[in-house]
């Protein structure tokens, strides 16, 4: 890049700065997005018991290059293997009765067909959901946003305001305890549970609103919104790596398919 | 280095006036104001003069449109011009820095958030990241890009924040109160910034800010401004001072050299104050207390009297071991204590306190502290050094993570000896805290119910009472039926206190209660706080105020890296008369694993 400067300086100065992330963290966000996309899309083809635990196996398989502590694996995936076995019951309850039956309580059956349909969905949810959330874990909000505006061409304003916005989140946070230490110090936190927490969420809502103001004028005032074309600062890539993301996420999906249609278990 | 390729920009009040949509007055009027190629110009006036306004209109972040057809919406007159045009068709040659430096950072990295104005102007890449350099250096923050923000000081991220404004090249630097929430070294390192950056560019500036004495040396000319009249003073800083110094105090600006007397918020203590007595009488100290007195019969109390005692005490001025509280006390004990030291009973004692936010950020660690009746701590050190967590602590409102907090006999009552143990309920009559943010506490919709949410929590029977004489004493009765939120910063501060005593808590305790305010509210807050010490309330601000510190004559206690050391410099002559231990003990031991978030590597 060429400057208007009349000193040269030294070219690292205008380099911006090198990233020290490696391995899966270097890798574009919106590769894992795109790849979880392809990934999700080849799952929903089939409700097969084949395909999803060929999809979880391979995935499984994969977990340990991402080197995430077990803690925080459990920890984040918690979500989903709550929702999991919540998921199984109500299928094995409600889905489609077909075959044998081993209960019926007149609103519910339980049936081999519901079961099969049970299984195979929780395993459908865990292959989705399981590379949903650990691609993502320590993922950096401000790569996320410079791949969705640059590569795949999302309106500058509606990413950059997003960002701002999860940015704010932690502040609410802090917001939300120092609200809840206020009511313990003036005596009303001994009652009322349901009331305060209302109280305790309107007065968050109005300090959100004003803070999202400040933060808005402080955007503002530093050109944001202003007409001509926005620069970006940090060049986003997508390059080998992200093909490579992409590919084994969809490889995934598209091989648990191969698997399926060759057992013949595949079943649109 | 900084191209000199940014020629600085001419500022330019005509008759200028702005109304804000769904106001029915003026914020400002009549505005006639140039500002020169690269002068520097320090405008200061009353809370709602509409200086902030002002910065506003020349940085183009008024919020709304003016319509002329809509009587509701926002309203211009006359007209302001950046070099000769309108401000916002020349956004990018106005910088502007704002006061909270939590929420104007943009971005989650240091460099980013440097580089956020550069990209919106369309800068090259390459560009940007040699200006983010220069910027950086420039305002003397050596830190890696990709440093988180959420880590930096006060002091830092206002430095961020001009680094950002110089990355854009701007001709002008709008700076509005950017140092009324630091503590002295951030002050210093933001007047150094600016002083920079000025070198560098050779930018006009206008600067806002109530303590003006931080500017003075970098400004050409000091504006009066006044509400609704325009600019009233105009000339260099000394002109102005000498012969406007009495309207400049009274319109709330911290005039240099006019700084608070120690102990000037405290009554004279000629002598231990014997039990029951108030501390001195001297009008204006109780001044404060007289909306308490009994229907407010008597204008002022005797010595030796508290107000309204012939019928029942007020707890506030109630020598703590008096009324049914102190149920634990023997009572020969009692006796002898009120007769000796009634404003100097211990009622928290922390030994090496450790505290935490949340149960991993642990902040500080072996704090030892008395706290007694009567007496007025602050609780001082840089920023990020642990001063609120410690605060919320002793208020019972954070689980000590470390050794012990335990309130006496005197102090509890009947309830357990840990603070944080004790009930919602509990709590409110023994410890009140006023928050940072006063909006935090609001819980109600009109002033009136606000004060009195506390006392009905608790079922105490004169609560219309209560509610009456703390309107008038805290200035909030022509306030009683407004919306708590849509309050001036001034009102919500005094409201926040007023709230808290409505309880009569023996200890209170508040985080930066003078923060950001103008000469005017800082007095108003300043003599409550010392009138509830001389009536037997202890007092614990966490504070980076030097004139709080002065002007209640507050032991001192200091958090630093190596833990909390009281201040060499507490209570000065008055303190012969006091008991010997003034706070704290013995210095903290060595163990102290205070992390300061200052980071310089």
């Amino acid at each position: 890049m060429t400057t208007s400067t009349t000193q040269p300086a030294p070219s690292w100065r205008s380099e911006p700065p090198v990233r020290s992330e490696r391995g899966i963290r270097a890798v574009q966000p919106v590769a894992a997005l795109l790849g979880v996309i392809g990934l999700g899309i080849c799952l929903v083809l089939s409700l097969d018991v084949v395909s999803a635990a060929v999809a979880l196996g391979l995935e499984l398989a994969l977990l340990p290059l991402l080197r995430i502590p077990v803690r925080t694996l459990l920890l984040r995936t918690s979500p989903v293997l709550v929702a999991v076995p919540l998921t199984g019951v109500s299928i094995a309850l409600y889905g489609r009765a077909s075959g044998r039956e081993w209960f019926d309580l007149g609103f519910a059956h339980v049936t081999d067909g519901s079961l099969v349909l049970a299984v195979a969905t929780m395993l459908r949810v865990l292959a989705v959901g399981l590379p949903s959330i650990v691609l993502f874990i320590g993922m950096d909000p401000t790569d996320l946003a410079d791949g969705l505006a640059q590569i795949l061409r999302l309106p500058a304003r509606f990413v950059l305001g997003a960002l701002a916005a999860i940015r704010m989140m932690t502040l609410l946070g802090d917001d939300w305890r120092q609200l809840a230490m206020a009511r313990r110090a003036r005596g009303l936190a001994d009652t009322g549970r349901i009331r305060r927490g209302a109280s305790m969420a309107f007065a968050l809502l109005v300090l959100a609103l004003r803070r999202a103001t400040t933060l808005a004028v402080a955007m503002e005032s530093r050109g944001f919104g202003a007409p001509g074309r926005r620069t970006w600062a940090r060049p986003a890539r997508f390059g080998a790596r992200e093909w490579a993301m992409v590919a084994v996420l969809v490889g995934i999906g598209l091989v648990s398919i191969a698997v399926s249609v060759a057992v013949g278990t595949w079943r649109v | 280095m900084i191209v000199p390729g940014a020629q600085a920009a001419r500022i330019e009040f005509r008759d200028w006036g702005w109304r804000y949509a769904e106001r029915d007055d003026w914020a400002v009027r009549g505005v006639d104001l140039v500002v020169e190629l690269g002068e520097r110009v320090a405008v200061v006036g009353a809370s709602g003069a509409g200086k902030s306004t002002l910065l506003r209109a020349v940085a183009a972040v008024l919020p709304d449109e003016p319509d002329p057809d809509d009587d509701s919406a926002a309203a211009a007159e006359g007209s302001v011009l950046v070099d000769g045009v309108a401000p916002g068709s020349v956004r990018g040659r106005v910088g502007l820095v704002m006061q909270d430096p939590e929420a104007h950072t943009v971005m989650s990295r240091v460099g980013d958030d440097v580089a956020f104005g550069c990209e919106n102007t369309g800068v090259p890449r390459g560009e940007t990241w040699e200006r983010v350099r220069s910027a950086l250096d420039v305002v003397g923050l050596d830190l890696p890009l990709d440093r988180s923000t959420t880590m930096l000081s006060g002091g830092q991220r206002q430095r961020l924040a001009l680094a950002g404004v110089l990355a854009m090249r701007p001709g002008a630097l709008v700076l509005d109160e950017p140092c009324a929430n630091l503590d002295p070294s951030g002050v210093q390192q933001v007047h150094d910034a600016v002083r920079a950056l000025l070198d560098e560019t050779g930018a006009t500036m206008l600067v806002v800010e109530h303590r003006v004495g931080t500017w003075l040396d970098l400004v050409d000319r000091l504006v009066l401004l006044e509400p609704g009249g325009g600019v009233i003073a105009d000339g260099t800083p000394a002109d102005v001072l000498r012969s406007h110094g009495d309207a400049l105090t009274a319109a709330g600006v911290w005039v240099p050299g006019a700084e608070p007397e120690r102990g000037s918020a405290r009554a004279p203590r000629p002598a231990p104050p014997r039990a029951g007595e108030i501390p001195g009488s001297v009008p204006g100290s109780t001044l404060a207390f007289r909306p308490l007195d009994e229907a407010g019969t008597r204008a002022l109390p005797r010595a030796g009297e508290i107000p309204g005692s012939s019928a029942e005490p007020t707890p506030v001025f109630r020598p703590l071991d008096e009324g049914g509280r102190a149920a634990g006390c023997a009572a020969g004990h009692t006796a002898e204590h009120t007769a000796e030291h009634a404003a100097e009973q211990d009622l928290l004692v922390a030994e090496g306190l450790g505290t935490a936010q949340g149960r991993r950020q642990r902040v500080g660690s072996g704090i030892d502290l008395d706290v007694r009746s009567g007496q007025v701590i602050a609780i001082t050190g840089p920023n990020g050094i642990g001063k609120s967590t410690l605060g919320l602590t002793l208020a019972g409102l954070l689980r000590p993570a470390d050794g012990t907090l335990r309130a006496t006999t005197t102090l509890a009552g009947d309830a357990g000896p840990a603070p944080y143990a004790w009930s919602s309920r509990e709590l409110a009559v023994r410890i009140g805290t006023v928050f940072q943010d006063p909006e935090h506490q609001f819980v109600a919709r009109t002033v009136r119910e606000e004060i009195a949410a506390g006392p009905q929590a608790l079922g105490i029977s004169d609560t219309v009472e209560r509610v009456g004489e703390l309107l008038d004493a805290f200035g909030l009765a022509h306030l009683a039926d407004a919306n708590p939120f849509t309050l001036s910063g001034g009102e919500q501060r005094r409201l926040a206190i007023a709230t808290v005593v409505a309880t009569r808590p023996p200890v209170v305790v508040l985080d930066e209660p003078t923060s950001g305010q103008d000469r005017a509210t800082w007095q108003a807050v300043v003599d409550r706080l010392g009138a509830l010490a001389d009536a037997g309330t202890a007092v614990v601000a966490v504070t980076h105020d030097r004139d709080l510190v002065r002007a209640l004559d507050a032991d001192e206690v200091v958090l630093s890296a190596t833990g909390a050391t009281p201040a060499a410099e507490t209570r000065a002559p008055a303190a012969e008369t006091r008991a010997p231990a003034a706070g704290t003990r013995a210095p903290a031991p060595a163990t102290a694993t205070n992390a300061p978030t200052e980071v310089t590597t």
